[in-house]
């Protein structure tokens, strides 16, 4: 029989060294007894553990699963592990099966020193001790369920590094000074004078409880009673739980009461006040269709209003929703590209849309673009119409199925007419092309040749209307 | 009016506050102040520091930044026809308050919020001037959750952007035609672009710049909204069709769902009936599903009875119930996307059935230890030493799991 008498500080690192000791010498589980803190006189310890510096490689899995259990209170932990330990030996994969109870049992050990630590990250509370001292200072007093104090520590080291602050448990202490942290022994509950603040803490507590809504069942699942006596809020607890009902029925008793004066004021400013009227608030306001309802916003064109070119791309996507801007998205931007090649000035042009909101379906956190149907594309064709009408241009390039059928009121044969000059029941002459976003879609081997397409067919508009 | 004590302006300013769902503080970026010259960190995963006794968690200082309002809201405590007693915060006292409850580990961080006084933009100025103060004059490293008011202008929310860890805008209610009625002043159109413009900046300043240098994080954390449940008319369906809606356009983190509550000095135009929670939990674990169970809210949406969720039992359950020709599914075969739709399995035991299934055939037993609900479970999977047989289709299947039905007492 050996013994192991592992430190209250520092035991995670003194129990690998252990550990590592023992396998490498051999050792089998059953052979070793473990303890924390000052060695106990056991009739049946023979010989300390060997110390060997040799490295055992383990499954990544145990040492998170190790670096937690060692904190439980459970004092079989350290056996237990170096059970696992022994028989990972032979077994590597056991620390994937999460329904072999071996393994079961340390997580679930595990996930209580987890749960344990969390709860004191959460639940400690500081009072402020000492003035007159150049940093300031506070305690607290901490009842943990495992050994916690010591993985818990970096995390008030991180987060309160520009104080002094002791927390005191039973079993350990941890004071962290001028930047430097140190564990000292275990304390009584310390007498820490009364700090102003607190007050305000459960004044708070008290004020950010709706008594409409009582659930003391999900508080007290995550709030668990056993640490209630070193919360002071809780205090607060019971006579707000005895109030609540009748606060929410006097709520809902109570009759309507008649506005204070100012409102009266206030309000009536609001009425006087009425947006002017333009285009842009009217297609804004469009309810022709129910496309605007999943929409951000509508999208009008973009350009000046004596653009000899107007250009009709299909519906606006992702980008141009948010943005409210005709064109900007990964289709505009390749077309910009396209036309600065073709030498046609984007500036110079009206560009817009024959359908002025995104259709899409959601699907998860993406939108999946959706081609407008004929009775959308009709719809919108009344604002096209107010676009074409304001701006008058001398040609229309459609770029897609979508704007030539909102323009010539046929789609089909789109890549046979593409190319051709035709016309607006008015009269206007329309230049057919594709729409950029088809050459988002294209393999890359076939995508030059319709991007050529295309900048000739922007070349031919610019031509036009030069 | 006497001088208000800033004990009795918490008071009036935290119960203004307390119908703002989110108190999330998690996400965004991982901050610390080892270095010594600040004060706080952040962890990424978030640290509830109390409940209140309506089961919701206490993370971070939820304060209005004043009451006064000149919106006329009809859900809201704080509309300006309300008779609430009203207060205001200085600037100093929202900082200097934060500071000291984080000081003493009560709270993660700041989300404040307020209501409009004299403009959006004013209001909206005094916030980010809040929110700078913390950040460059005392070196706060804690989580800040700043409302956004959505008539304020784009440069204040993108000044608010830097500072905070996330930016929230509520859509208030389930659709457009109801903000309209019980809240006049407030703009859905608005809203929504506001919502995009935070999306746009916070993917702008992802992008490296040409130089190869990261721009400042923009709302690190994201941004999230929330609805009141209950107030209006829309069914579920509608509600959950909205909230697909916006995580996907504004790729939200979270939308909040919030029964609607009754609240002191109600107006005459909403019902003051005890708020749905049950209602809101079953949206809740839909969304839940929606996000992290692979389901689309049409799925949800048809085991929906009149576009409402059954409130007996939970959404997934009542879809497997009404696709029973998809069970048992064979624990040992069916794919992840598959095993995610049994009833009483979550997604921590389908990824340890996936871990442990590659070495060995997985039995009832282990289940069990992976932390399967089975007595859910049990009718809708198969193990190697288990089969539910006729449990899958038999006929009081729903009865079993539904509570059983209460006896009317005559009066």
């Amino acid at each position: 029989m050996r013994q192991v008498v592992l430190p209250e500080v520092g035991t995670f690192k003194a129990w690998r060294d252990a550990a590592r000791g023992l396998l490498g010498a051999d050792v089998p589980p059953e052979e070793v007894l473990w303890q924390r803190g000052s060695a106990g006189a056991d009739l049946f310890a023979q010989e300390a553990a060997p110390v060997t510096t040799g490295a055992a490689t383990v499954p990544r899995g145990f040492v998170q699963l190790a670096k937690l259990v060692v904190w439980h209170r459970d004092p079989e932990r350290f056996a237990r592990l170096y059970a696992l330990l022994w028989a990972l030996r032979t077994d590597r994969r056991l620390i994937e099966d999460r329904g072999d109870p071996r393994i079961a049992r340390l997580n679930r050990m595990a996930k209580e020193v987890g749960r344990d630590r969390h709860k004191m990250h959460a639940f400690v509370r500081f009072r402020e001790i000492g003035e007159d001292v150049p940093r300031r200072r506070f305690a607290a007093w901490f009842e943990p369920t495992h050994y916690i104090l010591e993985p818990s520590a970096p995390f008030f080291e991180a987060r309160f590094a520009d104080m002094d602050w002791s927390i005191f448990t039973p079993d350990l202490s941890a004071h962290y000074e001028d930047g430097t942290l140190r564990f000292d022994a275990g304390a009584d509950k310390p007498a820490l004078p009364p700090d102003a603040t607190e007050d305000l803490w459960r004044t708070y507590f008290r004020n950010i409880f709706n008594p409409a809504r009582v659930k003391v069942a999900a508080m007290t699942s995550e709030m668990p009673r056993k640490y209630w006596r070193n919360m002071p809020e809780t205090a607060e607890i019971p006579a707000l739980l005895a109030t609540a009902q009748a606060r929410a029925v006097a709520m809902a008793e109570a009759a309507p009461t008649l506005p204070p004066k100012r409102a009266g004021a206030i309000l009536a400013r609001r009425d006087t006040q009425t947006p002017p009227q333009s285009f842009e608030t009217a297609l804004s306001a469009c309810r022709r269709c129910p496309l605007w309802e999943n929409a951000t916003q509508a999208v009008p064109g973009e350009g000046p209003d004596d653009a000899p070119l107007m250009i009709v791309g299909e519906q606006p996507g992702d980008m141009e929703d948010l943005a409210g801007r005709p064109f900007v998205g990964p289709a505009g931007q390749l077309f910009d590209k396209v036309a600065a090649r073709a030498g046609l000035a984007r500036e110079r042009a009206y560009i817009t849309n024959a359908v002025k909101h995104f259709k899409f379906t959601p699907r998860g956190k993406r939108r999946l673009h959706q081609a407008p149907s004929a009775g959308e594309i009709a719809h919108c064709r009344w604002w096209l119409d107010l676009e074409r009408e304001r701006v008058r241009p001398r040609l229309i390039l459609a770029m897609g199925a979508t704007a030539l059928d909102s323009l010539t009121g046929d789609r089909r044969g789109l890549l046979k007419r593409r190319g051709g000059i035709e016309e607006t029941a008015d009269g206007t002459p329309v230049l057919i092309t594709l729409h950029p976003s088809y050459l988002l879609r294209l393999p890359s081997e076939t995508r030059p040749q319709a991007e050529a397409l295309i900048e000739a067919d922007l070349r031919r508009a610019a031509e036009l209307t030069a | 009016m006497a001088k208000q004590t800033l004990d009795q302006k918490l008071a009036i300013l935290s119960d203004a506050a307390k119908y703002d769902a989110s108190c999330a503080s998690s996400g965004g970026e991982r901050r610390n102040s080892r270095d010594g010259k600040g004060l706080g960190s952040t962890t990424g995963s978030g640290i509830c520091h109390a409940y209140a006794p309506d089961g919701r968690c206490i993370s971070l200082l939820k304060i209005l930044m004043t009451n006064f309002c000149i919106y006329d809201c009809a859900y809201c405590v704080n509309r300006v026809s309300s008779n609430v007693t009203r207060a205001r915060f200085s600037p100093e006292e929202v900082v200097t308050l934060t500071l000291e409850f984080y000081r003493r580990n009560y709270i993660e961080g700041l989300f404040l919020s307020s209501g409009i006084i004299r403009s959006p933009d004013d209001t909206m100025q005094d916030m980010v001037r809040i929110a700078r103060m913390l950040r460059q004059d005392h070196g706060f490293r804690g989580y800040i959750h700043l409302k956004t008011i959505p008539d304020a202008s784009p440069a204040l929310i993108e000044e608010a952007g830097l500072y905070a860890d996330r930016l929230s805008i509520n859509v208030e209610l389930p659709t457009d035609a109801a903000v309209q009625s019980f809240a006049p002043e407030k703009d859905p159109g608005q809203i929504r672009r506001a919502m995009g413009d935070v999306r746009l900046l916070r993917e702008a300043r992802k992008e490296k710049s040409h130089t190869g240098k990261r721009p400042p994080r923009f709302a690190p954390a994201g941004q999230s909204t929330q609805m009141i449940v209950g107030a209006d008319g829309a069914d579920d369906a509608t509600i959950l069709k909205t909230s697909s809606r916006l995580y996907s356009s504004y790729r939200l983190k979270r939308v909040y769902f919030s029964a609607f509550s009754p609240i002191p000095d109600a107006s005459a135009a909403l019902p003051l009936i005890k708020p749905p929670l049950m209602r809101e939990h079953r949206l809740y674990q839909a969304d839940w599903l929606m996000r992290f169970y692979g389901f689309e809210v049409d799925e949800i949406a048809s085991a929906a009875k009149d576009g409402h969720l059954d409130l007996e039992v939970d959404p997934k359950l009542a879809w497997a119930l009404q696709n029973r020709h998809l069970f048992p599914m064979d624990v040992n075969r069916a794919p992840r996307e598959m095993l995610l739709r049994i009833p009483g399995i979550g997604t921590r035991s389908v990824g340890r059935i996936l871990s442990t299934r590659r070495h060995r055939t997985l039995r009832y037993d282990d289940l069990r230890r992976m932390g399967a609900n089975l007595k859910t479970a049990r009718p809708f999977f198969t193990a190697l030493d288990w089969h539910p047989s006729g449990l899958t289709d038999s006929a009081d299947l729903r009865a079993r799991f539904a509570p059983p039905p209460e006896q009317l007492l005559l009066i």
